[in-house]
């Protein structure tokens, strides 16, 4: 099974991550770490007219945790800031492959999804305090 | 299965658990004994044997089944102050784990006797239990905390010890005798006769050592120190503090409550008797009998024993990991200046890749910085793997490790 979920793609993505950097320029900045294994993530985005102009990364963990960021920087790049608030689990796993990981290491999967909405609700909560609590729901998704 | 000092295929009889298949077919390989150990059939007997039998509080009633329970958990404290040689049974106390047992010495001792400007010294490869009580004193009290360094090759770099102890203002040297990640045994004579010499008393984390070698209090000459039964054979929830007399008669006490009192009035109390003055409420009795059965086990084995097995079986995982391409392992490369505890890093696969991998062939390692994050900042990693043993662990197991070990290189593809 260690081969089914360490496959190409996702040696690929934590070997060679994609937007993984600083951002100069970013209208929010998230940083968040799971305490149990110390996985960590940072999640950069530079906002325009509701539309996610650019996106970042930086963090180090496992691989399962860093490709799925890797991954999700794809998904989301240029898309509306408001698919964020749509986004579930399980498309995240469908995204990266990986449908079956079992509770120890879904976490992992899921870390830079929780850093990407927790920014979503700041963008929006540092903008406008009264429609960032729409988003409450998605702060206490973990 | 080779000989060894210990008769391992007897002792691993005792321990049903050893015999479960995870995963598919394979038979458990569970090498994270410095988390937890497993437990002998006598301690789940004795456990069972107190709920079935006398199940009663302690120390007040008097009808016949609280007067069995409060001898048998007296019996363990008495045992306890054997096992580790300690003058007086009055010198064992009972917390819920060795973390509460340092808690208790900072709320109590270091409330009285550190003060602003003082200094606490630890080392960089503290346990966070070993860390965060201290951090939260010297915080609260304008404080210092200090740490001697870890070279390169997992020793303390006692150079920093001589310094701080010169400063004059050290008051209290807390310090663990076994690293629970580089495995490293300090010199810990040495460290409390140096301190002893300038009137500043020790503090020692056993929680690594005393299940796994001799330890003998009055030998050390240490003032405190904490361990937990779960990392020696006995239950979950049960710590020990030991505490030289003479100080922890001056300890004002921790928690208040039942147990701990003479005599309660509206505005004033009289404190119980040492050790009974530091344990308020019902304590956990249950896993406080069942942990005399886990004694009597180790001692059966001999501790010179256990230390002898574990060093030839660390001896044999050395050699065995050092053999492996990519692989980095953390702390002293001697056996003999190190326990049974081997961290190590393949390459990049992060640790909780290699865990995982491990899983799926039923071998149990710790992944991740071990509650020793000021370390791993240190060593510049984010995290180790961990593989830990006891006196059931053979080499064949060793084997199964190593053979994993190749397989994630192969998976990894380095």
């Amino acid at each position: 099974m260690s081969e089914d979920i360490y496959r190409e793609i996702i040696l690929d993505h934590y070997r060679n991550p994609r937007n993984k950097g600083k951002l100069a320029d970013a209208d929010v900045s998230i940083h968040d770490s799971n305490p149990l294994c110390g996985d960590e993530i940072d999640i950069h985005l530079r906002v325009d007219k509701d539309m996610i102009k650019d996106i970042k990364f930086e963090g180090r963990g496992c691989a399962i945790s860093q490709a799925s960021a890797s991954m999700l920087t794809e998904l989301v790049m240029d898309k509306p800031l408001s698919v964020v608030k749509d986004l579930a689990k399980n498309e995240i796993l469908e995204n990266i492959g990986l449908v079956n990981l079992g509770p120890a290491r879904i976490k992992c999967a899921l870390l830079s999804l929780k850093v990407l909405k927790l920014s979503m609700v700041k963008y929006y909560a540092d903008r406008d305090p009264e429609s960032a609590k729409k988003f409450e729901d998605d702060s206490k998704l973990y | 299965m080779q000989k060894g000092i210990l008769n391992v295929s007897k002792i691993r009889e005792d321990f049903p658990i050893l015999r479960r298949i995870v995963n598919g077919n394979n038979r458990l390989v569970y090498l994270d004994n410095a988390a937890t150990t497993q437990k002998p059939m006598a301690v789940i007997n004795a456990i069972t044997d107190y709920y079935m039998n006398y199940n009663s509080n302690i120390h007040r009633a008097v009808h016949r089944l609280a007067e069995e329970a409060t001898l048998a958990y007296e019996n363990t404290r008495e045992k306890i102050a054997k096992f580790i040689n300690a003058r007086f049974i009055e010198e064992i106390i009972f917390t819920r784990n060795a973390t509460e047992a340092i808690n208790l010495i900072s709320y109590t001792w270091g409330s009285l006797n550190i003060n602003q400007d003082d200094i606490v010294v630890i080392t960089e490869f503290e346990h966070h239990s070993n860390i965060v009580p201290w951090q939260i004193l010297t915080h609260r009290k304008g404080a210092h905390l200090k740490y001697i360094g870890v070279d390169d090759d997992g020793y303390l770099r006692l150079k920093d010890y001589q310094k701080y102890l010169e400063s004059g203002r050290v008051k209290l040297v807390s310090i663990s005798e076994m690293s629970n990640v580089l495995g490293t045994i300090v010199q810990l004579k040495e460290i409390i006769k140096i301190a002893h010499e300038k009137g500043i008393p020790v503090l020692v984390d056993g929680a690594q050592s005393v299940p796994h070698m001799p330890v003998d209090v009055q030998s050390t000459d240490c003032d405190f120190m904490a361990f937990s039964a779960h990392k020696m054979l006995g239950p979950t929830g049960v710590g020990i503090l030991y505490v030289k007399k003479e100080i922890l008669e001056k300890m004002p006490p921790f928690i208040g409550g039942g147990d701990m009192i003479k005599e309660v009035h509206k505005q004033k109390t009289m404190y119980n008797d040492i050790p009974y003055k530091f344990e308020a409420g019902t304590p956990n009795i249950a896993d406080v009998i069942g942990f005399a059965s886990a004694i009597d086990y180790l001692k059966a084995i001999g501790m010179d024993n256990v230390r002898q097995h574990e060093l030839e079986i660390t001896q044999y995982a050395l050699n065995a990991l050092r053999g492996v391409e990519g692989l980095t392992i953390y702390g002293p490369l001697d056996p003999h200046h190190r326990g049974g505890v081997l961290s190590f890093n393949v390459g990049d696969i992060h640790p909780h890749d290699l865990a995982t991998i491990m899983n799926e062939h039923g071998v149990a390692i710790r992944s991740g910085h071990h509650c020793a994050q000021v370390l791993m900042e240190r060593l510049d990693v984010s995290a180790t793997s961990r593989a830990s043993f006891y006196i059931y662990n053979t080499k064949e197991e060793v084997d199964i490790l190593i053979n994993v070990l190749h397989q994630a290189r192969r998976i990894f593809r380095i």
